[in-house]
């Protein structure tokens, strides 16, 4: 494979992929420590229903209309989740595990009621999203880097993924002090008159963006396992909350490469004819890294 | 002035009653433990009193909303309330004691790590500041809960239970830092379960159960009669 063909065919998977696994990784830190790890899990069940709804009101599979959706199913659930917690006072677990079998069971009938399922939505999209077909066709020499108009051709995938991880950066930058005083204790949070409400659901909506722009580009699998893995690894690594989140997002760069040449050579180097999924196996290389932080945690 | 002025203050959790028409008042200057019964409503009193709880009626501090008052005003947790494996080092926990000046992005300097630092040494609990907290003991996370109040040079001080599960020297600890504050004229109030050590570490006391019972002084409302009609009857054994 030649340089440019890297350029065309692999630099921007793995851009995507890096990006997508940074957006998720961010929000998740706080996910965990609030005890809401599945809560990805949970958003990326829940925006089935929203883009059956963004399919049926546009006829069709426009990625904006069904993107809206999801974000509005994901927006949905997580005000459903908060308030079954709040008002309901059910435990955080049960009011997610509620909340999301039940919306992916309506996206599962609207889907069959409304023959959507015969077009672009299916089940293996979802898992694996499609990573692999995130390539830059236009890359034919290298003043493809240089020409605007060539830039433009460039998976779109690419600028919502990195727009999205810019926003949340942005934001946990300038919302650090507040959210690790509401993370750490929320009785003090109030007694200080922080927005505790509007801070909580900022949480929940930033780990809904960066999950819905993730869903769409490298699929629920990646999605779940970025969301929680590369958070879990660093929090085993240190007693310190900022250099866990920067540790997190180098597991999770870490995760996004490696997987990603493991998967696209790992099978050949081992004499295997065909390549595996990408974002299968950039799921699995986290999952390794935090089960030898686990081990070493251990030791 | 009253450092706290409630009116009427009505609580509910679920179909229970946690408060009724409770009203009274917490003195300015003076050391205030509020008593009672399991499930009277103390800790409840000092969440809805701050907001921290859904709750109807009316609360002043110092003759105005809480949300006018709010940097006079520091609130010290129940210990068991956050999780202690948090990753936070004991001076971070403190320094939290500082954002109402620090804001979002205000630059933590070095005068503020030293004032951080003088809490804690007014906890005893200095040479811990680089710790991580889970690492510390009951008592000790108790000072830290303290220091961060501290931090926040209020003239106000409302504290759940802040002798619970604590070893006695934390015990004597924090009721010397609580009594120099009211010297300074601050203003103390602690949920307190231990009948027996009221009147040597508090001026006043508030007898609650749901509504308020009685307001006073120690030696005219601490009686053994009013504490009869507090606890029904089932007076814990006073020594």
């Amino acid at each position: 494979m030649s340089a440019l063909d890297f350029l065309a065919f692999s630099a921007p998977p793995m851009l995507i992929a890096l990006l997508a696994a940074l957006a998720c990784a961010l929000p998740g830190n706080f996910l965990l420590l609030r005890r809401q790890a599945l809560l990805g899990d949970a958003i990326s069940h829940v925006v089935l229903p929203g883009i059956v709804l963004g399919f049926l009101l546009t006829g069709g599979a426009s990625t904006p209309a069904m993107m809206a959706g999801a974000a509005l199913a994901a927006l949905a659930a997580a005000a459903l989740i908060e308030l079954l917690q709040r008002s309901a006072r059910l435990d955080p677990g049960v009011a997610m595990g509620a909340t999301f079998t039940a919306m992916f069971a309506l996206g599962v009938l609207a889907l069959e009621l409304s023959g959507a399922g015969a077009v672009h939505l299916d089940v293996e999209h979802a898992l694996y999203g499609n990573l692999e077909s995130l390539i830059w066709f236009d890359a034919t020499d290298w003043s493809a880097l240089i020409t605007p108009a060539t830039l433009a051709t460039l998976p779109p995938e690419l600028f919502r993924m990195a727009a999205t991880l810019a926003l949340l950066a942005a934001l946990c930058w300038l919302f650090w002090r507040p959210l690790v005083i509401l993370t750490f204790d929320e009785g003090f949070a109030r007694s200080l008159g922080l927005p505790v409400r509007l801070l909580s659901a900022g949480i929940v909506a930033a780990a809904t963006l960066a999950a819905v722009a993730a869903f769409a580009a490298v699929g629920s699998i990646l999605t779940i396992a970025m969301l929680i893995c590369p958070p879990a690894a660093a929090r085993l690594c240190t007693h310190r909350l900022g250099p866990q989140v920067a540790l997190s997002l180098v597991f999770a760069a870490a995760s996004a490469l490696i997987g990603y040449v493991l998967g696209g050579y790992g099978p050949l180097w081992l004499g295997l004819p065909a390549s595996v999924s990408a974002a299968g196996m950039i799921a699995t290389t986290s999952g390794l890294i935090l089960a030898t932080a686990a081990l070493w945690h251990k030791r | 002035m009253k450092a706290v002025e409630f009116q009427g203050l009505e609580v509910q959790y679920g179909d229970m009653p946690a408060l009724r028409d409770a009203s009274g008042s917490f003195e300015t200057a003076a050391m205030t433990a509020i008593v009672g019964p399991n499930g009277a409503g103390k800790s409840t009193l000092l969440k809805a009193a701050l907001g921290l709880i859904p709750s109807t009626g009316r609360v002043a501090f110092f003759g105005k909303p809480l949300a006018e008052m709010r940097a006079r005003v520091a609130y010290v947790p129940q210990r068991a309330s956050v999780d202690w494996d948090f990753p936070v080092r004991v001076i971070d926990v403190v320094v939290q004691g500082l954002y109402r000046e620090l804001g979002l992005l205000g630059r933590l300097r070095l005068s503020h790590r030293r004032r951080a630092l003088d809490c804690l040494e007014r906890v005893g609990m200095a040479d811990y500041a680089s710790r991580q907290i889970g690492a510390l003991s009951g008592g000790q996370q108790q000072r830290v809960f303290l220091a961060r109040a501290l931090a926040q040079n209020a003239d106000l001080y409302l504290l759940d239970e802040p002798f619970a599960g604590v070893d006695a020297a934390t015990e004597s600890a924090i009721i010397a830092v609580l009594k120099s504050l009211r010297d300074q004229g601050r203003s103390v109030v602690a949920v307190h379960h231990d009948l027996a050590t009221v009147p040597a570490y508090f001026d006043r006391v508030l007898l609650l159960n749901r509504h308020v019972q009685a307001e006073g002084p120690v030696a005219e409302t601490f009686t053994p009669e009013a504490l009869a009609r507090l606890y029904g009857g089932l007076l814990p054994q006073l020594s």
